[in-house]
C-alpha cells in the first residue's frame, strides 16, 4: 500500500492540489534527469469555449481586434460544433513566465501529459533555442501585445474603425513579407566608431605605399549609375522586408499608420522562429513528455491504467500515415520530430557501424541528454534534418523523393528512395522543404522612381518556375499600392533574368488623400 | 509555479471580432439569411443556424506560388524504385494536399446564433428600429411577492407581520400589559400604608420594564419582498388563412410567408406558447400542414367564407377564446365570388372578430405592381366597410417585402391601447 500513497492521482479526476503535485513531480524529473532549464511556469485552466477564443487570436491571450479573427472564430466554431474537429489539448505561449493552457475537460492523465509536454518540453525549447533567443523577447511579449491592443483601440477611436481596418487589412496581406531574416548590423556607439577610425588610420599608415596610386581603377562610372547607386543606398535597397520599407519610406502614411505596420511586423517577427522549428519544437516536447511519463510510471507514481491511457493518446499524436493514406497531409511534425529524437538517443547510446560513419560527432558519446540539449539549442528544422536524419530512420519510414516536372509528360519521376544512393539526396531534399528561405516567395523592393512618378518597383525571383497566383497577387499588390499611395509594379523574373510576367497596380485611395 | 483558474473569466472574448466580421460581411450574410429563411418553416425562423456565404471580398490574400517543378518527400514507399515514372492520372496518390485549406476557399460556412439571425432577418424586412427593439426584447416583467425581509423601503413595511412578531416578542419577554398597571393603581387607592408602598414599588418596577421592552422594536420590523418575474404566460393561436387558387403566384405566397413569419416572431415574443393553424382555401377550405400550405397544388374557385367557417369550427372545437388569444392573418389576391360577400361579412362580424385579438388582411400583389392603377378588389371593398364599423381589422396591400411591416405598425398601436385593459 505504500506504493499507492505515492500515486499522484487515481482515476481521471483532478483538482488544483493534484495539478501542483503533478507539476512538482514533472519538474523533479525534468531538472534532475533531463537537465532541462525552463522559464517559470504559469498554468491556466480554461474551458473549451476559451480555447476556441484563443485559437482565433493565434493562441495569444490578448490581441487587438480585427474582423479576420472573428472569421476564423466563426469557422472553427462551426467545425467544432459539428464534431469535425477536436480541440488541441494545450496551447503554450513563448513568454516569461511561460503560460500553458489546460482544458478543464482533460483527465488527470492528460493534464500530466500536457504539463510535461508544454510546461517543460516547449518551455525548455523556447528558452534555449538560438532562434528564439535571437528573435523573440519572452519577457516583453505580453506587455507588447497589451500595448498593441490599446494602441489599435485608440486609433480606432481617433481615426475611425474603417480607416484602421483598411490599414490592418493591408498589413496582414503583407505579413509574410514583414520579417527581417537576418539580424541587422549593430549601430556602433561613438566610442567604438572612434576606435575603428583610429584603427583604419593606423592601418593606412602602416600599409602606405605610393605604388597603389598608379594602379588603374577601371572605367569610371557614369553619373547616372552613381546616382542610382546612391539612391539605392539611401533607401536601403534592395529590401525584402516590405512592411519595414513601407513603414520607413512610404511617402503619405500617417504616423499612426506607420505604427500599425510596425505592430504587425513585430508580431510576424515574433512568430518567425516558430515557423522554422515546428518539427524540432514538437519533437522536443513529445520526447520530453514521453521520458517524463515513462519515468513517472516506473516510479509507480501513475498507475498502469493511466499509463495505458497516456500511451494511447501518445500513439495518436505520433501517428504518421503513409502518402497513400487518405488521412495523409504531409509529414506530421510530432511523428518526425519524436522519431528523430529517439533515433538520436539510440545513436548516442547504442550506435552501430553505420551510425559511426554517418554521425561521428555524437555516435557512442553516451550522454544522451547532453547531446540532445545541444541539438535543441543550436539547430532549426532545416539544419536539424539536414544533419541528423539517419539512414535507418529513412528506411524505417520508407521515405522517398518525387520530382514533378510539368514538362515531363510521361509522369512524375521517383528521384530517390531509401537506398545507399538515395539517402543523402532524400535528406537534402527534405531539409530543403523546411528551409524558411524557400517557403515564402522571394519578393524584394528593388527601386523607386524618385525622379518620375514615384512608382515602387518590386521583383519576384521565380524559383523552379513557381509563379504567383494571379488573383491573390493582384489583391496583395492593391493593398501595397494603397499603402504606398502611388503606382506599384511587380515583375516576375526567372533565374536567367527573363521577365515572365509584369503587374502594375494603381492605388485606390489616391483621390481621397489628394 | 502558478496555477490560475481562468474558467470563470468572462467568456465571449471573440464576440467583438465576430461582430466585426458580421458587420463587414453584412450584405453577404443578409443574402444568405434571406435565402435560408425562404427554405425554413415558419417556426424555424427563430432558431439561428448555419449559413454559407461566398468568400469573395472576405478573403485575406497572401502572395502564393503555384505551378513550376515540384519536389516532394513522402513517407510510406511500398514498391517504388529510383527512376520509376508514375503516371499523372493517379495524381490522387502522389499529390500531397495542403492542410485542409481546399474546402474553405470558395465559400465559407458558419453558424449564426439565434439573435444574430433574427437581427439580420428583421433588418431585411426594413423594420424601423423601435419596432425591432420591441420584437427583439425579452418579454416584459412583472413583480411577484417573495416572502419578507428585514430590510427594505418604508413603503414596503408589512404591518401585519411586524405586529405579529412584536406581539410574540412581548409575550416572550413578559412585557407588562397596560391594564395590569391600571389595576394596581386602582388598588393603591383603597389599601393601607404597607400595602401601598409595596404596590408603588411593584408599579415602578413594571413601568421600568415597560420602558425597557418597547412595544415595537426595530428587530420586529419586516418588509415585503418582491422579485421580478416574467409576466404570466398566456397562450396564443395564430390562424394562417390563404387563398391558394390558381391566381396566387409564388411571389405572392412568399410575401404571405414573410408576413406569417413576422407575425409568428411577434407572437412568440409576447406569448410563451404559440400554436399555428394553417387553413387554405379555394372554394373549399381545409386545414393542412405547413408544407402543403405553401407548396401543395390546388385549384378551384374562390370562396373566402369557406375558410372562415373552417376557422370558426376549429376555434370552437380546440381553442376556447377564454383560454387562448386568437390571431388571424389572411392572405389573398382579393378575388372573391360576389355572392359570398354577405356570408363573409356575417361570419366576420358575428363569429370571428368578436373572439379575435386581431385580424390582419394582407392583399398580396405581383412585384412592381403599382398600388394606384387597379381598382379595389371585391374583398378589399368588403373589409373596408367592416373596418369602418370599428372592428379589430387591419388591412394592407403589399407587393414588396418592405411593405409588410406597416401592417404590424397597426398591430402595435392597437396592442398599446388594449394593454390598459387587464
Amino acid at each position: 500500500m505504500t506504493a499507492l500513497a505515492d500515486r499522484l492521482f487515481e482515476g481521471a479526476d483532478w483538482d488544483f492540489p493534484t495539478l501542483q503535485r503533478i507539476h512538482d513531480a514533472c519538474e523533479g524529473i525534468a531538472r534532475s534527469e533531463l537537465g532541462l532549464e525552463t522559464y517559470p511556469n504559469q498554468i491556466e485552466v480554461i474551458t473549451a469555449e476559451q480555447m476556441l477564443d484563443a485559437y482565433s487570436s493565434v493562441g495569444m491571450p490578448l490581441f487587438y481586434k480585427h474582423w479576420s479573427f472573428g472569421k476564423h472564430f466563426a469557422h472553427q466554431e462551426t467545425f467544432y460544433r459539428k464534431g469535425l474537429m477536436g480541440l488541441s489539448y494545450e496551447i503554450v505561449i513563448n513568454s516569461s513566465p511561460c503560460i500553458s493552457y489546460l482544458m478543464e475537460e482533460n483527465t488527470a492523465t492528460m493534464q500530466t501529459l500536457v504539463i510535461a509536454h508544454a510546461a517543460f518540453g516547449h518551455n525548455h525549447f523556447f528558452k534555449n533555442n538560438y532562434l528564439f533567443k535571437q528573435w523573440t523577447d519572452a519577457e516583453g511579449i505580453l506587455d507588447y501585445l497589451d500595448f498593441a491592443k490599446s494602441y489599435v483601440a485608440q486609433c480606432e477611436e481617433r481615426h475611425g474603425r474603417q480607416e484602421v481596418e483598411r490599414t490592418l487589412d493591408a498589413a496582414h496581406a503583407l505579413m509574410s513579407h514583414g520579417i527581417d531574416r537576418y539580424p541587422g548590423k549593430k549601430k556602433l556607439d561613438l566610442r567604438a566608431e572612434e576606435k575603428r577610425a583610429e584603427e583604419r588610420r593606423s592601418h593606412e599608415a602602416r600599409a602606405f605605399n605610393d605604388l597603389w596610386r598608379t594602379i588603374p581603377t577601371g572605367p569610371t562610372k557614369s553619373a547616372e549609375t552613381l546616382n542610382i547607386e546612391r539612391r539605392r543606398k539611401l533607401l536601403g535597397l534592395p529590401q525584402e522586408n516590405l512592411l519595414y520599407f513601407l513603414e520607413k519610406t512610404a511617402p503619405r502614411l500617417q504616423p499612426w499608420q506607420r505604427e500599425l505596420l510596425r505592430i504587425v511586423r513585430h508580431i510576424a517577427q515574433y512568430f518567425y522562429p516558430q515557423g522554422q522549428t515546428k518539427v524540432m519544437n514538437e519533437g522536443t516536447a513529445t520526447y520530453v513528455h514521453y521520458r517524463i511519463m515513462t519515468r513517472l510510471h516506473e516510479q509507480n507514481r501513475i498507475s498502469d491504467g493511466n499509463f495505458l491511457e497516456f500511451l494511447q493518446s501518445h500513439t495518436n499524436v505520433v501517428f504518421q500515415p503513409g502518402f497513400d493514406n487518405p488521412h495523409f497531409s504531409g509529414f506530421n511534425p510530432y511523428a518526425l520530430g519524436f522519431a528523430m529524437m529517439q533515433d538520436i538517443e539510440r545513436i548516442v547510446s547504442k550506435p552501430d557501424d553505420e551510425d559511426r560513419e554517418w554521425f561521428p560527432d555524437v555516435a557512442g558519446t553516451g550522454d544522451v541528454m547532453a547531446a540532445l540539449r545541444d541539438i535543441w539549442a543550436n539547430y532549426r528544422d532545416e539544419s536539424f534534418i539536414g544533419q541528423f536524419l539517419s539512414p535507418r530512420l529513412m528506411r524505417q519510414m520508407r521515405i522517398f523523393h518525387l520530382h514533378d516536372d510539368p514538362e515531363e509528360s510521361a509522369g512524375i519521376r521517383v528521384d530517390a528512395i531509401h537506398d545507399e544512393r538515395g539517402y543523402r539526396r532524400i535528406r537534402r531534399e527534405l531539409a530543403r522543404q523546411y528551409d524558411v528561405g524557400l517557403i515564402d516567395a522571394n519578393i524584394e523592393v528593388v527601386d523607386v522612381d524618385l525622379a518620375g512618378d514615384r512608382r515602387l518597383m518590386l521583383r519576384h525571383s521565380v524559383l523552379k518556375g513557381a509563379q504567383l497566383n494571379e488573383a491573390d497577387a493582384k489583391r496583395v499588390l492593391q493593398h501595397l499600392a494603397d499603402l504606398w499611395s502611388y503606382d506599384v509594379s511587380l515583375v516576375e523574373v526567372d533565374d536567367k533574368g527573363v521577365v515572365l510576367k509584369e503587374y502594375v497596380v494603381n492605388p485606390r485611395t489616391m483621390a481621397a488623400v489628394a | 509555479m502558478h496555477i490560475v483558474d481562468r474558467r470563470l473569466n468572462p467568456g465571449g472574448k471573440s464576440l467583438e471580432n465576430r461582430q466585426r466580421f458580421l458587420r463587414r460581411a453584412k450584405a453577404l450574410v443578409q443574402d444568405a439569411v434571406k435565402q435560408s429563411s425562404q427554405d425554413r418553416d415558419i417556426k424555424g425562423v427563430l432558431e439561428g443556424g448555419e449559413v454559407r456565404i461566398p468568400l469573395d471580398g472576405m478573403n485575406e490574400p497572401r502572395f502564393r506560388r503555384e505551378g513550376g517543378t515540384r519536389d516532394m518527400v513522402l513517407p510510406g514507399n511500398k514498391k517504388f524504385v529510383e527512376g520509376d515514372l508514375l503516371p499523372r492520372s493517379g495524381q490522387g496518390t502522389a499529390k500531397s494536399s495542403g492542410p485542409g485549406e481546399g474546402d474553405g476557399e470558395d465559400s465559407f460556412r458558419f453558424v449564426l446564433s439565434r439573435d444574430e439571425f433574427m437581427d439580420l432577418f428583421l433588418d431585411d424586412l426594413e423594420l424601423p428600429d423601435l419596432a425591432k427593439r420591441k420584437l427583439a426584447d425579452a418579454e416584459s416583467e412583472g413583480l411577484r411577492r417573495a416572502g419578507y425581509t428585514t430590510s427594505g423601503s418604508p413603503a414596503n413595511i408589512s404591518v401585519n407581520r411586524t405586529v405579529r412578531l412584536a406581539l410574540a416578542r412581548r409575550v416572550a419577554l413578559r412585557r407588562p400589559r397596560a391594564d395590569a398597571i391600571v389595576r394596581l393603581e386602582a388598588e393603591i387607592a383603597d389599601s393601607d400604608e404597607a400595602r401601598r408602598i409595596q404596590l408603588t414599588a411593584e408599579i415602578d418596577a413594571l413601568k421600568a420594564k415597560l420602558r425597557r421592552i418597547p412595544f415595537i422594536d426595530p428587530i420586529d420590523i419586516r418588509y415585503r419582498q418582491f422579485e421580478t418575474v416574467p409576466k404570466p404566460v398566456a397562450q396564443a393561436v395564430m390562424f394562417c388563412l390563404m387563398d391558394v387558387s390558381g391566381s396566387m403566384s409564388e411571389h405572392m405566397k412568399d410575401l404571405a410567408k414573410r408576413f406569417y413569419m413576422l407575425l409568428y416572431v411577434f407572437l412568440t415574443r409576447r406569448y410563451r406558447h404559440v400554436e399555428i393553424v394553417f387553413i387554405r382555401h379555394t372554394d373549399r377550405a381545409e386545414e393542412v400542414d405547413e408544407q402543403t400550405f405553401f407548396h401543395g397544388p390546388a385549384s378551384g374557385g374562390t370562396l373566402v367564407s369557406s375558410a372562415l367557417v373552417a376557422m370558426h369550427e376549429i376555434v370552437r372545437s380546440r381553442f376556447r377564446p377564454s383560454d387562448w388569444n386568437i390571431y388571424a392573418a389572411q392572405a389573398s389576391d382579393g378575388d372573391n365570388s360576389g355572392s359570398d360577400a354577405d356570408a363573409v361579412s356575417r361570419l366576420l362580424t358575428e363569429m370571428i372578430l368578436p373572439v379575435s385579438q386581431f385580424f390582419a388582411y394582407l392583399e398580396v400583389r405581383e412585384a412592381g405592381g403599382s398600388t394606384f392603377d387597379t381598382s379595389d378588389s371585391s374583398l378589399w371593398t368588403l373589409y373596408q366597410q367592416l373596418r369602418a364599423a370599428g372592428t379589430p381589422l387591419s388591412m394592407r396591400k403589399v407587393s414588396e417585402r418592405s411593405e409588410i411591416f406597416p401592417v404590424f405598425h397597426d398591430l402595435f398601436q392597437r396592442r398599446r391601447k388594449q394593454e390598459k385593459v387587464p
